[in-house]
């Protein structure tokens, strides 16, 4: 039998999936009978009584605001449906791709009335410009001659580069690669299931040292190196590498993860203190 | 008999003056967007403006053009309210069609004119709302590649489209003022490919 705490885990999960779903649904137009109505509400209503915190119930209210914009959506879709306006977009899509570019235009000049309209030069425009015209300086004073510095032009070392910092002092991937495998080992040795604590990998002795570690962890999410697994509620952030780097990655629709890294939460994690 | 000829003749008078002043609000654009307001009319005519419109509209008939009355939101199904018209947009548009050798002499090419009938049909179907990468494969079955996104933008700079921070693509006040959507439907529909 279930913990009561599993069960509210679960029950957040769950509610979070809602949101997730309406959301997607109201972004990118998708078909609002994607989400099923009844479903849904039976899984709020089959949660609701395990609610007791503040953060739960605003949960609770905030998948019915967004199951209620959904329901919205649906009447919309019925509403247009119904409408002479309504096509179907595949055939019309597919209509639009047979006929020609000249027939398209013949199609449209016979329902485009286009606006009538004048553009003049106002009064108050006219004075506009006069005041811009007396304030204008010369040109001869706006384009003051200036010789520039003359450099003489010569050959940088990779060494002259790094130090001046314009390159790393090892190739970005390689550099990328090792860290990579730093992260699969440090999983190995303090990780569980596969996965270790955020601020366990990135955690360092100095806050310098953590700010550069998190910058090329940002590399390693980005690049299909790794993966971050995120629950919001608990507030617990897992970095999970991947056994092969996705190569994959563009295809899918990717999203921003900003996680600050504040020089208190370095210090509480320091102590221990930061779950 | 004579009094009611110079009642007439004093009325003709009022009318002619605020249809002078119509033309000259209507005519010359004094905002961003073209056109004029219901309140704007309402304090330059008076509350008779509509009768001013109407009587207009019946003059600019002979010359192919035809003021058009853009509501917010839905178009009311049956007569307009006051408030409704005060809150609508007048202007002027071409009632009848033009060739497609005008629509060149008015600075559209024809290439740009396919891609926003396409862009338009599509986003239509789509319950007025589709994202700009499908509306943009769509166009680039027809149009250059490099030309594609540089229509876009046009589109929306015109005011035909507008777009959301999603990159989703609406149809905007321009179309609703310029397009027959209805009847721009029907005729893709009923044409022989």
């Amino acid at each position: 039998m279930q913990s009561n705490r599993t069960r509210k885990k679960l029950g957040r999960e769950e509610l979070q999936r809602i949101i997730e779903t309406c959301k997607s649904v109201e972004e990118r137009s998708l078909d609002p009978f994607l989400i099923e109505v009844d479903e849904a509400i039976n899984v709020i209503r089959e949660y609701f009584p395990e609610w007791e915190l503040p953060d739960d119930l605003c949960l609770d209210a905030e998948t019915i605001h967004h199951l209620a914009s959904a329901i919205k959506l649906q009447n919309e879709w019925v509403k247009h449906r119904s409408t002479s306006l309504y096509t179907d977009p595949f055939l019309l899509e597919e209509k639009l791709k047979r006929i020609g570019k000249e027939s398209v235009v013949k199609i449209f000049l016979k329902a485009w009335h286009p606006i009538v309209e004048l553009e003049q030069i106002s009064l108050h425009s006219l004075a506009e410009a006069i005041k811009y015209w007396k304030s204008l300086l010369p040109l001869n004073e706006r384009w003051k001659e200036s010789f520039p510095e003359q450099i003489e032009t010569g050959l940088l070392t990779r060494d002259e580069l790094i130090r001046q910092r314009i390159l790393g002092d090892k190739v970005f991937s390689e550099e990328l690669e090792n860290y990579w495998e730093k992260l699969k080992r440090e999983v190995e040795k303090r990780g569980e299931d596969g996965r270790i604590r955020y601020w366990d990998f990135i955690g360092a002795e100095t806050y310098e040292e953590t700010v550069q570690k998190a910058f090329m962890t940002s590399f390693l999410v980005t690049y299909g190196y790794a993966t971050l697994e995120m629950y919001p509620l608990e507030e617990e952030i897992f970095l999970k590498p991947y056994k092969k780097p996705l190569t994959k990655i563009g295809e899918k629709q990717l999203v921003s993860i900003p996680i600050a890294i504040m020089v208190k939460d370095w210090m509480k994690w320091k102590k221990g203190e930061l779950q | 008999m004579e009094e009611r000829r110079a009642t007439v003749s004093r009325r003709k008078a009022y009318y002619t003056n605020k249809i002078k002043r119509a033309v000259h609000l209507l005519f010359y654009r004094r905002h961003r967007k073209p056109g004029v307001k219901g309140w704007e009319l309402r304090k330059a005519l008076g509350s008779d403006y509509p009768k001013v419109l109407r009587i207009l509209d019946k003059h600019l008939r002979a010359l192919d053009l035809q003021v058009k009355t853009v509501f917010e939101g839905e178009k009311p199904t049956g007569k307009p309210s006051l408030d409704q018209l005060n809150k609508a947009r007048f202007c002027v548009t071409l009632r009848g069609e033009l060739t497609p050798k005008e629509a060149k002499m008015i600075g559209w090419r024809i290439d740009d004119l396919a891609g926003l009938a396409i862009a338009i049909s599509h986003i239509m179907s789509k319950k007025g709302k589709a994202s700009r990468k499908e509306v943009e494969e769509l166009l680039r079955d027809k149009l250059p590649r490099w030309k594609v996104g540089i229509n876009v933008d046009r589109y929306i700079r015109y005011g035909y489209l507008a777009q959301d921070e999603h990159e989703q693509l609406y149809l905007d006040w321009r179309t609703n003022t310029e397009v027959d959507q209805k009847a721009l439907i029907n005729l893709v529909l009923s044409t022989e490919a």
